[in-house]
């Protein structure tokens, strides 16, 4: 089967590549070995939170040159870092997704244990802060779902606290939930929102929150509405009349399988062919070392053809890289790959410290091509986490380097 | 005391992170509380069960075998499996008679075939509907899919059997019990459309059911006489007959290539590739420049299609969209991926009807959306569950391609 360029990820920088090269005309089809880390997304996407050095960065298209090399942002260019991440909201709203947020100042959004984490773009239901010490209100009602475990009200509470703000925490008690909670080890926000989403169950809910409301000026809920359809979100905001808040909870993440849905949709809507399930075999090349075709399992013996390629198979999580006794491989294509040769290296026994492996993956050469062998593959695009040379945790960037190196992989294959 | 009877599984839970991605596209959840989801059933109870089968949880028989969970899974945990295995190494209820007599298609195809007319008046009535119910917990709202007067492999034998070996190539069918007892017309399409690409068609030495019904309904014993019989037979026609071996149901390949090595231990890994969907089949010959399809002339249709959950783990319903899309005059819409909830025998059951049609609920909206002149599916089951919630035609694809396919032209083509 014949593609103009195959995609091997579905997660955000697959999806996100797909659309734009798919509306520019080319045939594509994206090959996704399961979910994607969208699942747990914390309903923001970062640019850059902090140096590799630890610095803190407020504005950060101001500090691009002070990346090393290696940085997926160096290798494509501050400048063209700074335009694309001027137009990536109106891509995203293109796609259905609605954000908020500037790439020219950093604004901070409400983590699941509420601490205060720098932010890009921020998906429509949550608040992004403008300072790292706003108050969200002088007096708080927590709200949260009886029997629901995956959101943290206590640690919420003690974080807003900490601000000057007065907490309450409540429980609401719906009987459409109850019968969700004769399986506790599936309460969780999907399960939550799918019972949410249907309007006697949400306006119920709504009704519960008013009579409990005293004098709070703000409300904080779990981010379990609106998992098909964020419309009811504006309609809750209205009927509560104050200040609402929705929390990322921990996963899985109603808001981030809306945003994947949406994206997969529009890829489809587009004409792109979503392969979902499926795993990459192997490939064979021709002679200047570029990739002809790529065998997958649930193909066989039908193999699949490109003229070009885009890894974005993501990190370790879902092996786009893999530890073996002898290193760090990269399995699908065997490109080359950085990372310390020493494993007393790759990570550090204080799990809240900077870990190296984190930074490791693919060699991203000019123009994200992928190397093997030290040879560049002329077809081969790197995009998402599957790059090395950045650690997206540390450094708060991990939505950023997906989307701006998916959109600029996907303009390479387009000049071509 | 031993707390610890086994330490390895024969699955591979060890690779489940509890990321919980399974819970969230798991049909059965949202509708049904009784079953603890995907993660509790499969990786999560494995790792208790390895401890002691008592922690066996009867609600496992909930789960409908769809397979959804592993195709969402990032980390390539055979979840589906993991449940199955538990239900086939520790359930001690044995089957009731409902069960058998909705597992055991074939036999109770054979007498059905013999008395057909008989049969479906009798199962259509409402007075019978009334007492299956009561007596035996077969859902009164369900409509018995209809017997065939004769068997398709009896039609086979008397009119086109004597001239198959006049083609070119060769090819074995498995024709799979609802071709062979409820819709003969399926199998003699498929019959037609291969003729005209110049290839035989052929019955295996022996077919069994291929015993999906048997493992959902806890007969594995038969199960796996059943994959013996089948696979044994499938060797023979690829090693001796040198013909591969086509279906036109997506439930029973699927089931002839992945459950029997999975589930019923029976090792099929030198035919495993042999053993294909039909439409992959001409897909296939299409790529490879093999042979020609010449369509009629005039030939219209708005068809929406949907994929089966064993077809999406198959991740096939590519190869049945392009070929149909290849059909000038084809307007298709390919209809989201849901399950549509009848997984088998599952949905016939009293206790399930409910849910069943709950699950089916978002794609028998869609449909009627749509409303397209009719839907096309490559799972009898589906068909059955979508003709009777939607009250729109289904059709294989296979037949599809037989009414579009001018059959005269393309025998020219490929000659």
């Amino acid at each position: 089967m014949k593609f103009d360029t195959i995609i091997i990820g579905g997660g955000l920088a697959g999806l996100i590549c797909g659309i734009r090269l798919q509306k520019a005309g080319k045939k594509c089809a994206i090959v996704s070995a399961g979910q994607s880390a969208m699942h747990f997304s914390s309903g923001s996407f970062e640019l850059l939170g902090r140096l590799p050095d630890g610095t803190e960065t407020e504005r950060p298209l101001e500090v691009l040159k002070q990346l090393p090399k290696e940085h997926p942002y160096s290798v494509i260019g501050e400048e063209t870092v700074a335009e694309y991440a001027a137009m990536v909201p109106m891509f995203l709203e293109e796609c259905g997704i609605k954000v908020s947020g500037s790439a020219d100042k950093n604004s901070w959004r409400i983590s699941p244990t509420g601490e205060r984490k720098p932010a890009w773009l921020t998906l429509e239901e949550f608040v992004s802060l403008p300072d790292k010490d706003s108050k969200i209100g002088n007096k708080a009602l927590i709200v949260n779902i009886l029997g629901y475990l995956d959101f943290n009200t206590k640690f919420l509470a003690d974080s807003f606290e900490k601000q000057g703000t007065e907490c309450r925490i409540v429980s609401l008690k719906l009987d459409e939930m109850e019968r969700l909670r004769k399986n506790p080890s599936e309460m969780r926000s999907t399960n939550i929102a799918r019972v949410m989403d249907r309007e006697e169950v949400w306006s119920k809910a709504i009704d519960q929150i008013n009579s409990m409301i005293k004098d709070e000026d703000a409300i904080v809920l779990p981010a379990v509405f609106g998992l098909k359809d964020s419309a009811i979100i504006e309609k809750i905001r209205t009927r509560l009349g104050v200040k609402t808040y929705f929390i990322a909870t921990m996963p899985p993440s109603v808001p981030g399988i809306r945003a994947q849905m949406r994206l997969k949709a529009e890829f489809e809507k587009c004409g792109g062919y979503f392969f979902l399930g499926d795993t990459v075999k192997g490939a064979d090349y021709n002679e200047d070392g570029s990739i002809r075709s790529i065998e997958t399992a649930n193909f066989g013996n039908i193999r699949m053809y490109a003229d070009d390629f885009v890894l974005a198979s993501g990190s370790f999580f879902s092996k786009g890289l893999t530890a073996t006794p002898f290193g760090i491989i990269e399995p699908v294509f065997g490109i080359d790959v950085k990372a310390e040769d020493s494993r007393d290296n790759w990570f550090d026994r204080y799990f809240w410290n900077k870990q190296n492996y984190i930074s490791f993956g693919a060699v991203a050469k000019n123009g994200l091509h992928a190397s093997k062998d030290g040879k560049t593959v002329w077809n081969l695009f790197l995009a998402g986490s599957i790059i090395g040379g950045y650690n997206a945790l540390y450094e708060g960037c991990g939505g950023g380097t997906a989307i701006i190196t998916a959109l600029y992989a996907a303009d390479e294959i387009l000049k071509k | 005391m031993n707390m610890q009877e086994r330490n390895i599984s024969d699955n591979n839970f060890e690779q489940c992170i509890k990321c919980t991605v399974c819970t969230v596209y798991c049909p059965v959840v949202p509708v049904n509380p009784l079953y603890p989801g995907p993660k509790q059933a499969g990786p999560d109870g494995e790792r208790l069960r390895l401890k002691k089968g008592l922690y066996f949880d009867d609600t496992l028989k909930y789960c409908l075998n769809c397979k959804r969970c592993e195709v969402a899974c990032p980390s390539g945990v055979r979840i589906g499996d993991i449940i199955q295995s538990a239900r086939i190494r520790f359930n001690t209820e044995s089957p009731k008679l409902r069960d058998m007599v909705l597992a055991n298609t074939d036999f109770m195809g054979s007498i059905a075939t013999k008395v057909a007319p008989v049969v479906n008046m009798t199962l259509g009535m409402k007075p019978v509907k009334a007492i299956m119910d009561c007596t035996m917990k077969v859902d009164s709202h369900r409509t018995f899919p209809k017997y065939s007067q004769g068997t398709f492999e009896r039609w086979y034998k008397k009119n086109v059997k004597n001239f198959q070996d006049s083609f070119p190539r060769h090819v074995s069918f498995f024709h799979g019990c609802f071709v062979n007892y409820n819709y003969p017309q399926l199998g003699k399409d498929l019959i037609s459309v291969m003729n005209a690409l110049g290839y035989g068609v052929h019955l295996l030495e022996k077919e069994k059911c291929c015993g999906v019904a048997l493992i959902s309904n806890g007969m594995i014993d038969k199960a796996k006489r059943n994959a013996g019989v089948n696979t044994e037979s499938i060797r023979k026609s690829v090693y001796e007959r040198q013909m591969p071996v086509i279906g036109t149901s997506s439930t029973c390949t699927f089931t002839l290539r992945d459950e029997y090595p999975h589930l019923l231990g029976v090792a099929n890994h030198d035919v495993r590739d042999y053993i294909e969907l039909a439409t992959r089949f001409i897909y296939r010959l299409i790529d490879e420049g093999k042979v020609k399809l010449v369509f009629k002339k005039g030939y219209k249709a708005r068809i929406a299609y949907h994929t089966p959950c064993h077809m999406e783990k198959l991740g096939w319903g590519i190869f049945s969209t392009e070929l149909l899309r290849k059909i000038p005059g084809v307007e298709l819409t390919t209809l989201d991926s849901n399950c549509c909830g009848i997984a088998g025998t599952y949905g016939f059951k009293k206790e399930n009807y409910k849910v069943s049609q709950a699950i089916g609920k978002p794609l028998f909206d869609q449909i009627g959306k749509l409303k397209p002149d009719f839907v096309a599916c490559d799972c009898e089951t589906c068909k059955w569950q979508i003709e009777m919630s939607t009250g729109y035609q289904v059709k294989n694809p296979i037949s599809i391609l037989a009414e579009a396919l001018d059959l005269i032209s393309t025998s020219e083509a490929n000659k």
